[in-house]
């Protein structure tokens, strides 16, 4: 089990456990693990997973690729912006993995999404409560999850999606 | 906010990671070899399936490093290949390689091995000659490199059991791929 930070959710990502459902947002917390999205480099969504998420207007698909989408748009964004380096290709221009800076969250008024890359093109999105703090411990962690659950298994297959078996 | 830590050292990162006995390893290696060369007969055939499994296992065994090791970015060639030799080796194999001969434009270095805990025990018959026994060590370099976007090739040069004086594998560095968008604008 681990929890994401403090407060009163704990929300398992062993993938066998059952999550709890995670409080409403807006009872201040800060502990709410929402969504959460695992893709691999090919855009292909490897896990979603979502424990408090009102409303979808949109299909699964869609959403997924949206959400690779800003991802993508964003980190070639952020690395283009960037003050400290004067090496920066053109917007739009293809990144090598790990070239420029990377971001690892962003807040709204409503939800922060955590964002966490491996040079292996794994990215891991969790979606929170705007006040919770820095979550690039828990991503790692469940980076490292993912390691010893997912790419440790024989019988999983690189690139497809991940199923969860209950026993 | 409190800085993450940068990349853990080599013996810090294998003091954390699992372990099994080496003579272990060693012959389980060495019978999987031994397997091999029964059922496919052929030593180039041989070659090719141990450089194949070496592939599979570098493909995943990359990202099992990265999440341990606190490496984050590996973008520069030369500094790719001196964590590989340092941290890589370390953890995985217990040793640690040098990485040596660099050529002028920096694509292709050798990174040679004092001590290799894969041939232990090993003697090559004269049967087996062409035999490249560590080719597996080649292919999870190739398939770990591959998955942070770098196309190499990885060829041996000295070999122990052929009477060298220690190993060495040329890595050469042919292409960076840069990440692509992967959908296609109309779906």
């Amino acid at each position: 089990m681990f929890s994401f930070g403090g407060g009163s959710s704990l929300t398992s990502v062993v993938p066998d456990a059952t999550p709890a459902p995670a409080a409403p947002p807006g009872t201040g917390t800060g502990a709410n693990a929402q969504v959460l999205y695992v893709f691999n480099r090919g855009g292909v969504c490897l896990l979603y997973r979502e424990w408090h998420r009102p409303l979808r207007t949109l299909d699964p698909t869609q959403d997924q690729k949206l959400m690779f989408g800003l991802l993508f748009s964003l980190r070639s964004f952020t690395a283009k912006i960037d003050p400290t380096t004067a090496e920066k290709g053109n917007l739009g221009v293809p990144l090598l993995p790990g070239q420029g800076c990377s971001f690892y969250s962003f807040k709204t008024n409503t939800y922060k999404l955590n964002f966490l890359e491996s040079p292996s093109g794994i990215k891991l999105i969790l979606i929170t409560h705007p006040r919770t703090g820095d979550q690039r411990d828990t991503l790692k962690h469940i980076y490292n999850l993912y390691v010893e659950y997912v790419v440790k298994n024989p019988l999983y297959a690189p690139g497809t999606p991940i199923k969860l078996y209950r026993s | 906010m409190p800085p993450l830590t940068g990349p853990k050292s080599g013996d810090a990162l294998f003091g954390s990671v699992e372990r099994v006995n080496a003579e272990l390893f060693t012959l389980t290696y060495g019978a999987i070899v031994r397997q091999l060369l029964t059922d496919l007969e052929e030593v180039e055939e041989v070659n090719k399936q141990l450089d194949q499994m070496g592939y599979n296992i570098g493909t995943r065994l990359v990202d099992e490093f990265l999440a341990k090791s606190n490496v984050s970015r590996c973008v520069d060639f030369k500094e790719t290949a001196d964590v590989i030799a340092k941290l890589g080796f370390k953890m995985f194999l217990g040793v640690t390689a040098t990485v040596t001969n660099w050529d002028a434009e920096g694509t292709s270095c050798s990174f040679v091995l004092e001590d290799n805990p894969l041939v232990d025990f090993v003697e090559l018959p004269d049967t087996c000659q062409g035999l490249q026994y560590c080719n597996v060590l080649s292919g999870v370099i190739r398939g770990a490199l591959e998955m942070v976007s770098m196309k190499t090739e990885v060829t041996w040069v000295r070999d122990m059991l052929r009477g060298d004086d220690a190993y060495e594998m040329r890595v050469k560095l042919t292409k960076q791929v840069p990440e692509e968008y992967p959908y296609k604008d109309d779906d």
